[in-house]
């Protein structure tokens, strides 16, 4: 795959455009915002866009899926990214769903992706314990308890854990705290006796739950990849999830970036448009360059993964380092560029400033991932 | 060309080179590469017309189309072959190729191609820098020749070049960018005197340059009398677009990589960098780099597809400028004091070398148009913001 889009991706790109121009413009997303929405998305749009194949792009055709790529589903991300549709990729494709791919045996796939492509099925990832991103730093635990298991433990920051029916969930089946090996994921359902979910609103409007686990049972027929062994699984699911969370990024600061450079050509300050302050343009300047790079690593990431290379780990850290580079940069500068009405509610550019804070922080912030990126470059 | 072709194309590239590169030269575009083979080397080269590829084989060119020239470029980077450039082959052959008569073509291609003429560009002046329409240097005309008076100042290459092409004003009546002419004359006459300039890095490769009545054949003119502007300007861009190789104040290849350096001078522990800033910096500095050539990448599959994209020339000269400084900063913070040595025992080589490219490379965001000159160029003419 290459670094520009094929004649099928910018028909794909013209077709989202217009959907999430039309169905999404942000003032939804701000509507969902303020009326407290018990879903905080639209189920009825979603499944819209699981009608258009949009939500099985990387799901094998065997599970109603479009066996695309991450090249496709970037396209859609980005537009997505670009009106800050709060709808579940994150968690119910690129983890959830991510999850089950890469893990789960063919009936669990036959029994659950399904729904999924179809928007009719909501899961979500429960591994977080805390607040700094740090993967293997894993309390809760599972114990083997005949042909199931029982887990106990407190889950963070799940992505529209509130909703979800099936939470993957983390846990430890051995060794202790910190330890990559010894983890197990466990598909669970969202109503199994002894969870306790409470709902928490996040700064960028979406939602993220605090999950409590009390003696939950599980089947081992539940646990993906090898018991033991989840960090094996957990880590391609992220690698593909932060490549996917870096393309919408790329959609929310371009048009961030889009919106302050029509600021600066519109907006008149000592009579003249305050464009034509160098100070501006030269910063502006370098935010193009800043997003031009970003998109090129992106693109990379994303062939890295759909033409199978082998340095897809170290592709997608790049990738997800320089997004949140760029998230901070253009985010902050939209808001400073715009003066006095970039710190107001009612100005949009805010809610792209603080969605940009929130997919920066998510799944690792660009020094977790240059620190990765570091190892895996050997050094 | 088929990709059959081009397959077997790429063979004949490998097999050559094997027959031709010897081993002392696989290893980039180092200044102090043996003269022997490296002499041997440009006769191999010149005589496929390899040094200039795609141009036709009239000019002493490879006649390559633009996919067989991408492939020899990746052949001879893949084994640090030294690429052979010059002001010749990369500003003023292209140039002279859209804007030359066809007597400047045959009069000057060839010997670009073959090596053997070495040229220098004579833009700036002491008072006409990132102004360079500001240029005061005086051609006047007299018979079939125009007489040439004043200074140009950073002429890369003054003291060793043969010919020069030059900016000079024939029109002093008319706004400043409609009284200039690009002219090409030798630079071994009477009227023609360098003096050479040293850098920080203790080089001399610049100069400045005095002309006093040194004189210019009128049908060396390129491109209209008064209209030189125009062809000033493009050969800008061909200067930008250049990397790696050309003469314009750019560092050859170093001995060791960055990433090897910094290993070496602060040590792993446990595989691990063990200065965990450095570390950061340097992974940054990767990505830096990548972003870079990727999206150099990019913009050239935009070119060849049709698809619309912006112009990044500005971007990518301004952006490489301050990657390969970083580059040297970030082996500085690792060296220490050994990155302090001028000469003198105590110092490695490849300290050394470092040293002195962290001095050279503070130039790669000045010549070629200035970062903020870039910065300016980008503001209003990619991202359209009105001045
Ligand atoms: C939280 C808050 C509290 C405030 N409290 C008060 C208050 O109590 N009383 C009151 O009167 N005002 C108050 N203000 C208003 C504040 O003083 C203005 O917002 C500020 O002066 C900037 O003006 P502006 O918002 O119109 O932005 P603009 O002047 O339109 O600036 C937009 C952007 O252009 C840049 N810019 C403008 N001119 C130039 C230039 N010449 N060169 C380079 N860049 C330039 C700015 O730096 C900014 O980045 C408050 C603002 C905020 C955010
Ligand atoms: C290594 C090297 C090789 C060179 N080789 C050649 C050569 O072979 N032939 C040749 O003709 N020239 C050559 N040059 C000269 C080079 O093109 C000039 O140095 C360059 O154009 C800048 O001009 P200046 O040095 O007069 O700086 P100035 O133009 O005086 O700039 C001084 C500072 O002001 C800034 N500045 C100027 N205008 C603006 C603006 N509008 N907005 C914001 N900032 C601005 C600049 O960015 C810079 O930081 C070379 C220079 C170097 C360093």
């Amino acid at each position: 795959m290459g670094l520009i889009l094929t004649e099928d991706q910018t028909i794909l790109r013209e077709m989202a455009k217009s959907f999430f121009e039309e169905k999404s413009p942000v003032e939804r997303m701000r509507k969902l915002r303020d009326s407290r929405d018990e879903t905080g998305f639209s189920r009825a749009l979603w499944k819209e866009m699981g009608e258009l194949g949009w939500l099985g792009i990387l799901f094998p055709e065997a599970v109603g899926g479009a066996e695309m790529g991450y090249g496709e589903l970037g396209i859609i991300l980005s537009e997505a990214g670009r009106v800050l549709a709060p709808e579940p990729f994150v968690s119910t494709v690129l983890l959830g769903g991510n999850a089950i791919l890469l893990g789960g045996t063919e009936p669990l796939q036959k029994e659950l992706l399904p729904d999924l492509c179809t928007g009719d099925r909501l899961v979500s990832l429960a591994f977080q314990e805390q607040g700094r991103f740090s993967p293997y730093s894993i309390e809760a635990s599972a114990s083997r308890d005949g042909d199931s298991y029982r887990i106990s433990g407190r889950k963070s920051f799940v992505l529209d854990g509130h909703v979800s029916d099936q939470i993957v969930t983390l846990a430890r089946t051995a060794g202790s705290a910190d330890e990559r090996e010894g983890l197990s994921l466990f598909v669970v359902d969202a109503n199994s006796p002894g969870i306790t979910i409470e709902r928490a609103e996040m700064l960028d409007g979406r939602n993220a739950a605090s999950i409590s686990f009390a003696n939950v049972a599980v089947d081992a027929s539940r646990v993906l990849g090898e018991p033991d062994h989840g960090a094996d699984i957990l880590d391609a699911v992220f690698d593909r999830a932060i490549v996917g969370l870096s393309a919408e990024m790329l959609g929310s600061f371009e048009e961030a970036f889009e919106r302050t450079l029509e600021y600066l050509k519109t907006r008149e300050q000592f009579g003249v448009k305050i464009g034509t302050f160098q100070g501006l343009r030269h910063r502006a300047a370098h935010m193009f360059g800043e997003l031009e790079f970003a998109r090129s690593i992106v693109r990379d990431a994303q062939s890295a993964i759909d033409d199978g290379r082998d340095d897809i780990a170290e592709c997608a850290s790049g990738a997800k380092a320089r997004c949140s580079d760029v998230a901070q940069l253009i985010g902050g500068e939209a808001i400073q560029m715009h003066g006095g009405i970039g710190m107001t509610d009612e100005e949009e550019i805010g809610l792209f400033f603080k969605r940009l804070k929130a997919a920066e922080i998510t799944l690792g912030d660009a020094i977790y991932h240059r620190d990765r990126f570091a190892s895996l470059r050997g050094y | 060309m088929s990709s059959e072709n081009l397959e077997e194309f790429q063979q004949d590239v490998r097999s050559w080179i094997d027959e031709n590169l010897p081993a002392d030269l696989r290893v980039g575009n180092r200044k102090d590469l043996p003269g022997g083979s490296l002499g041997k080397w440009i006769k191999a080269v010149t005589s496929k017309g390899w040094v200039t590829p795609q141009w036709p084989t009239e000019y002493g060119g490879g006649n390559l189309d633009r996919k067989q020239a991408a492939i020899l470029m990746k052949e001879l980077k893949a084994v640090r072959a030294p690429i052979i450039s010059s002001f010749g082959t990369s500003m003023l052959g292209p140039t002279l190729l859209e804007f030359g008569t066809d007597e400047q073509k045959e009069e000057f291609l060839p010997a670009i191609s073959r090596h053997e003429v070495k040229w220098c560009q004579g833009y700036s002046e002491p008072g006409a820098g990132s102004d360079l329409a500001s240029l005061q240097t005086r051609a006047v005309k007299e018979g079939d020749e125009y007489v040439i008076t004043g200074q140009k100042i950073w002429t890369t290459g003054a003291d060793k070049a043969d010919w020069i092409f030059c900016l000079v004003r024939t029109d002093p009546e008319a706004p400043k960018h409609e009284g200039i002419t690009f002219i090409l004359f030798p630079m071994h006459q009477e009227g023609v005197e360098v003096s050479p300039l040293t850098l920080i890095d203790g080089s001399a490769e610049f100069s400045q340059v005095f002309f006093n009545g040194a004189r210019a054949k009128a049908s060396h003119v390129v491109g209209p009398v008064n209209g030189g502007w125009t062809v000033a300007k493009r050969l800008l861009q061909h200067e930008r677009t250049t990397d790696g190789g050309s003469e314009g104040g750019i560092t050859g290849a170093l001995k060791e990589t960055l990433t090897d350096i910094v290993k070496r001078e602060i040590g792993l522990k446990d595989g691990v960098l063990a200065d965990p800033t450095l570390r950061q910096r340097l992974a940054a500095q990767e990505l830096e780099a990548r972003g870079l050539s990727l999206t150099m990448r990019r913009a050239g599959e935009e070119l060849r597809s049709g698809q619309a994209g912006r112009d990044i020339g500005s971007l990518g000269k301004y952006r490489w400028a301050n990657m390969v400084k970083n580059e040297q900063d970030l082996a500085m913070a690792a060296m220490g004091t050994q990155g302090l040595g001028w000469s003198g025992p105590g110092f490695e080589d490849t300290q050394l070398e470092r040293t002195r490219a962290w001095l050279t490379t503070r130039a790669d965001s000045i010549w070629g148009g200035t970062n903020e000159v870039q910065m300016n160029v980008i503001a209003k003419r990619v991202l359209k913001i009105p001045e």
